[in-house]
This record gives C-alpha cells, structure tokens and sequence, in this order.
C-alpha cells in the first residue's frame, strides 16, 4: 500500500473547483482504488479519491493535511501526481 | 382522429399581464418542467435487483453526460462552471454506491434509494455551513434531475428543446436564467413577477419579448401556439392572421431600431448621454460594440459573487482593467460592491437578517466589515491608473448626506477624482442637494428606489403594478432629485450629473419622462439603446417636459403610461 501526506494548497479548500479537478484526476487512474482521508484518521476512514461529494464532505480547508492510499501497479506515480495537484493554489490560475 | 378534434375544440384564449421587453413571436409555449416529488419514505423494491441497479446506474449516466453537453454549449464561464460541478455530482462514484448498497440491502427502490444517498450528502454539507451549505442545493437538484430520468419524467426547470419555444414559468430565478438558451427560447411569459423581476431584468439583455405577470399562463397547454407581445403585454393561444401580420410588422419596425449610432440626443439637437449597465468584460465588450457612449454603471459583485473570500486587490484590479480598456477614454461610472438582500456573500453579508432589504446591504457593509471597500476603491484607483478611462465611482444604498461624505473621502484617499452616490431611498432622493454638496454626482437605481418608495417588494408579482417606474410617487422622487442637483450646481458652480440606470432607463416611453423631469444621462442593458435613441431623436425638451408633466399628475402608474404613450405616437409606429 502506497501513501502520500499533502497539504491542501487552494485557498478554498479542498472543495469547489479544485475538488472537481481532483476527483476527475483521481478519477482517470480506472484500474486502481485510490482513497483519501484526514491526516490522523485511520487507513479504514479512507474515502474514494474520485468521488467529488467524498472530497466535500471531507472538508478539507487551506492548509489542512490530507492522506492519499493506493494499491496496485503504478500506484507511486498517481499518488505524486495526485499530491501535486493538492499542493497547487487553484483557485489562483 | 384525435388531433383534429383537439384542433376543432382550440377556443382563442387571450392572457393580460405586464409588457416588460417589446418584440412579437409566435411559437409553441411549453411550460417549466414542475418540481420532482420525493418518492415515499421506504419506497420498496418491485423490480429484479440487477435491473433496478442496472437502470440507477444509466440514470446518473444519461443526467451527468446531459449536464456536461450543457456545460460545453453555456453561455457564460459562470453558467458552465456550475454545470460541470454538478455533472461530476450526478455521476459521483460515491453517490452511485450508497445508493446501490441501499437497493441490495435495504430492498428500496432505485429512486428512493437514490433520494436518500444525495439526501445524506446534502444534509451532510447544510451542517458544514457556509459555501459548502450553499452546495447542498446543488446536490439536491442532480437528486431531482436523476430521479426524473428514472421516472421517464422531464428534468425539472428550463425544459431544454432544439426547436424554438416560448418558455411560461411562475416566476425565473437567477439559477435559471444561467442556463437558458436564447437560441431556442424565443420570448418568456410569467404568472408571477414584476416589471423588476429577474425574468424581466434578463429577457432585455436577450432581447427577448416578455411578459410578466399574466395570471394562468402556467395552466396552457404545454405544446399550444400561442402569440406574445412584449410591448402590448399579451398573450394569445391559437393565433390567427391577425397575430401573423403583426409579427411581420414588428420585424419591419426593428430592422430600423437595430443599430444605435453612438450619439444620444433629443430632436433639437440636446445631448442625452446613453450608456451601458455591464456586469461582466464580455458585456463590456458588447456594450461598447452595441455603441455605448460608456459605462453608466458597472456593477462589481462579478469579482466577488461565488467566493468564500475577498478576492486580493491585484485580481480586483485585473478584471476591472479589462472592463475599462473597452472604453477607451469614455466615462466609467463604477458601483462598489453592492452585496446583501438578493445578492449574498459569505464573507460580508448575515444570512439571518429577517428582513434583508432593509438589512445590512450595500454601502452600510462597510460598518460592519471595514477594509473591503476601502481596497476595492484601491483596485479601481490602480485600474484608473492603468488605463486611459475616465472613472466614476458610486456607493450604492445611501440615506445620508453624512453617508456621502464619508464616501467621497474614501474616494479621494484612494486617488480616485470623481465620487458620487446612487439615489436608490427616498432618504436621499429628498436630501438630493445636500448630498450633492458633498459629492459630483447621483445616479437613480430607479428598481430599488420604486421598492422603496412604494414599500412593495420587487419580487412579489401581486404587487407588480405598485411596483413600477411608472408610479408618479417614484416619478416625484425623481424629479425631487433633479431639482436637489440643479440647486447644488448653482451653489458649487459646477454641473452635478444626474443619471439613471436602473430598468426604467430602458423603457422608451419612460426614457422621455426621465428627461422631461431634468435627468442628464440614461443607462441601460445595451439592447435597449437603439430603440431609446429613436424616439428621444423623435422629442424636443419642451414636449419631453409636457410629457412629464402629464405623468406626475396621473393617479396611478397605469393612468401615467397610457397618457404618455397616447402623447408619443412614435412609440407606436415603431412598435414599441
């Protein structure tokens, strides 16, 4: 099982528009179950990554850590993707 | 066989309500699509558990890529923004599978399923508040729209058609209204509404006819031909020859109403400035195509509607910079941010207010969250910098002259030469001198200020003919601000403006009496200029002021339209 810790980079949180860039990011990885949870929760809370209500419901706010869990082939590149994409302020663009 | 019975039964029904944007058609009306009902609580299973899944599954499907074409052909950023969004919610992995689990393990059926796994996610994000409480109701309309698709019913809201159709609702809200396409709704018909309405404010924009305000239109027939006249304020189902000559008529007159040349100004030559109300760059863009002679009023709430924060005075100053390099060097009037009643804003404005009209809106949001206005007029000031236009600045929603005053010194702190304030409460429609002793110039939101003056509430359609421009107590107040800025200028010696941009702005007819009653410029949706500049082109001032006259003396609005258009038969010739 492959994870990432990230930061929550777009002022908005992780909701609105960048949560719909994530969840559809997360979303093209179809062969693997990608989940994402609250830095400090257990593996179990895990949520589907490319669920966008997930990502609302997670509430994760600017700054906020978030954890992201794969498994499978290729698994360490879409998580260093995926991190990317948190760590970047969409909101700014 | 059935066709032509329905066909020999058709009985020529004529509906009355308010005109509110001039043009005749003639086309099916088809009804929006009513509100989808929950289905019951513990709907059960009646259907084989796969094919229930099955179907679910193709329902979210055919909603979200629905949602997405949508998205793809919006007219606006904004419109597609908020149709992508809530096309990933209708094909949400999550969503599906709580909604699949609830099928498999509860034995619900595939609607009611679904209604309880969006409800959870709703009721979920209400509690988080804010933003996110605001999501809920975007979350609640993929739940209504999938659970039409699987009842084989229409998607609740704007029905979406290739061919061309006049749309009858109660009433459009904004939400709507982001997503209708003018290429296929050719006019729109409500029960409900004023003459201010949301339905009103966007069929000028689109250059649609409209008519507000006609009891029963909602119970025609979805399909029935029927005709709409924008000016005259009817509807007619089953038309005849009659309705076919007028239509024609009508594409004869706007031919010659379809170009405005840029210049304002009554028969004998007197200059009458008409501008644009813009509240986005691509307006901007239209506008000054359309031949604006400038921006009488620039609405800003586009930099901060949508957002949980305040955007930074560098973006602030970008957006504006785009909007005034359409202009050139032609004048700007710029209002600042006008949040609160119908325009909400997480970070400025309390939703609890029981009465938000009369709440906390406007200019007085700078008494309780200071800052935000002071770096907005920072961002305009660096944007004037920037560019070549010649910027005016406005506060909206003043009652004092002490109000005013304040305002001008936030103004000229910032750099900005040139302050005034909108004439929106009676308040400062009759301390008009004393505000203008203090600032250059005044603008009537003659929307608010009919609200206002007439205690009746814009939205309310069974108060659409108290709440009209055309009501003499409104007219009064103008007239009263007219005199308060003649008197300032003779004291100051320098010309205080006075404009209006508001609907009435936009009304021909009403444009006349503006004039008449002393306003110096008029502002207006940019559709509206070519038919506004045709007939003051038409009117000299000493007729303009008789004409005037005549409506402040009238007892009702009603009585204060009819005698002045039966005063201005250019209106009729050009079918207006």
């Amino acid at each position: 099982m492959a994870e990432r810790t990230a930061t929550v980079a777009s002022r908005v949180g992780l909701h609105a528009r960048p949560a719909a860039i994530f969840a559809e990011a997360a979303g093209e990885y179809e062969n693997l179950e990608i989940t994402i949870r609250s830095d400090g929760e257990g593996a179990e809370d895990g949520m589907d990554a490319a669920s966008v209500l997930s990502l609302m419901s997670l509430g994760a706010a600017h700054g906020d850590k978030v954890v992201l869990a794969a498994d499978g082939d290729g698994a360490d590149e879409a998580l260093d993707h995926l991190v990317s994409i948190i760590e970047t302020d969409h909101d700014a663009e | 066989m059935e066709h032509t019975q329905s066909e020999i039964n058709a009985v020529q029904l004529r509906y009355t309500g308010v005109g509110v944007s001039p043009g005749r058609v003639i086309a099916p009306l088809i009804p929006m699509a009513p509100p989808v009902a929950a289905p019951p609580e513990g709907d059960p299973l009646v259907e084989e558990i796969d094919g229930a899944v099955e179907r679910l599954n193709d329902a979210a499907t055919a909603v979200k890529a629905e949602l997405k074409e949508r998205a793809e052909r919006a007219r606006s950023e904004a419109a597609a923004e908020v149709l992508k969004a809530t096309s990933l919610m209708a094909g949400d992995k999550a969503l599906i599978k709580n909604a699949v689990k609830l099928v498999r393990n509860q034995s619900l059926s595939p609607e009611r399923a679904l209604w309880d796994a969006a409800t959870g996610y709703a009721d979920q994000m209400r509690t988080m508040g804010g933003y996110m409480a605001e999501r809920a109701a975007d979350i609640e309309d993929v739940r209504a729209r999938i659970v039409a698709e699987l009842r084989g019913m229409p998607a609740p809201g704007v029905p979406q058609r290739v061919e061309p159709f006049v749309l009858a609702a109660e009433d459009l809200a904004p939400a709507d209204t982001a997503v209708l396409d003018p290429d296929t709704v050719v006019a729109l018909v409500t029960s409900s509404g004023g003459p201010q309405s949301h339905t009103a404010i966007l069929a000028r924009n689109l250059g649609l006819p409209a008519v507000v305000a006609a009891n029963g239109v909602t119970d025609i027939e979805s399909g029935t031909s029927v005709f709409v006249d924008g000016s005259a304020g009817s509807v007619v189902t089953h038309p005849g020859a009659e309705h076919e000559q007028a239509v024609a008529a009508w594409h004869e007159a706007s031919e010659q109403l379809a170009n405005f040349d840029g210049r304002g100004a009554l028969a004998d030559g007197t200059e009458v400035a008409l501008l644009a109300n813009v509240g986005t760059a691509d307006d901007a863009q239209a506008a000054a195509a359309a031949g604006a002679q400038g921006v009488g009023l620039l609405r800003t709430e586009f930099c901060f509607l949508g957002r949980d924060t305040e955007p930074t005075v560098e973006e602030q100053t970008e957006a504006y910079i785009e909007i005034f390099k359409a202009f050139g060097s032609d004048k700007i009037v710029v209002r600042t941010l006008d949040a609160g009643a119908d325009k909400p804003l997480p970070f400025l404005t309390d939703t609890t207010e029981p009465n938000p009209a009369l709440g906390v809106r406007g200019y007085r949001t700078d008494w309780t969250t200071p800052g935000v206005l002071a770096r907005q007029l920072q961002a305009i000031a660096a944007a004037a910098d920037q560019t070549e236009a010649n910027v005016w600045v406005m506060a909206p929603m003043i009652s004092t002259a002490g109000e005013a005053e304040h305002f001008a010194g936030l103004v000229h702190a910032a750099g900005l030469k040139v302050s005034g304030v909108m004439v929106e409460t009676p308040a400062a429609a009759i301390t008009a001198e004393q505000i203008l002793d203090r600032v250059d110039f005044v603008s009537l939101g003659t929307n608010d200020l009919t609200q206002y003056t007439m205690a009746a509430d814009r939205m309310l359609g069974s108060l659409a003919e108290l709440n009209s421009p055309w009501q003499p107590a409104v007219l009064r107040m103008i007239e009263r601000t007219a005199a308060g800025a003649h008197a300032a200028s003779s004291t100051s010696g320098m010309h205080k403006n006075v404009g209006v941009c508001g609907e009435a702005a936009a009304d021909p007819a009403l444009a006349v009496v503006l004039v008449g009653l002393g306003v110096d410029t008029l502002s207006m949706s940019p559709r509206s200029l070519a038919a506004v500049a045709a007939v003051l082109s038409r009117v000299d001032p000493e007729q303009a002021r008789t004409v005037a006259q005549t409506a402040l003396d009238s007892t009702s609005a009603q009585e204060a339209r009819d005698t002045v258009r039966a005063q201005l038969p250019v209106l009729e010739e050009l079918g207006l």
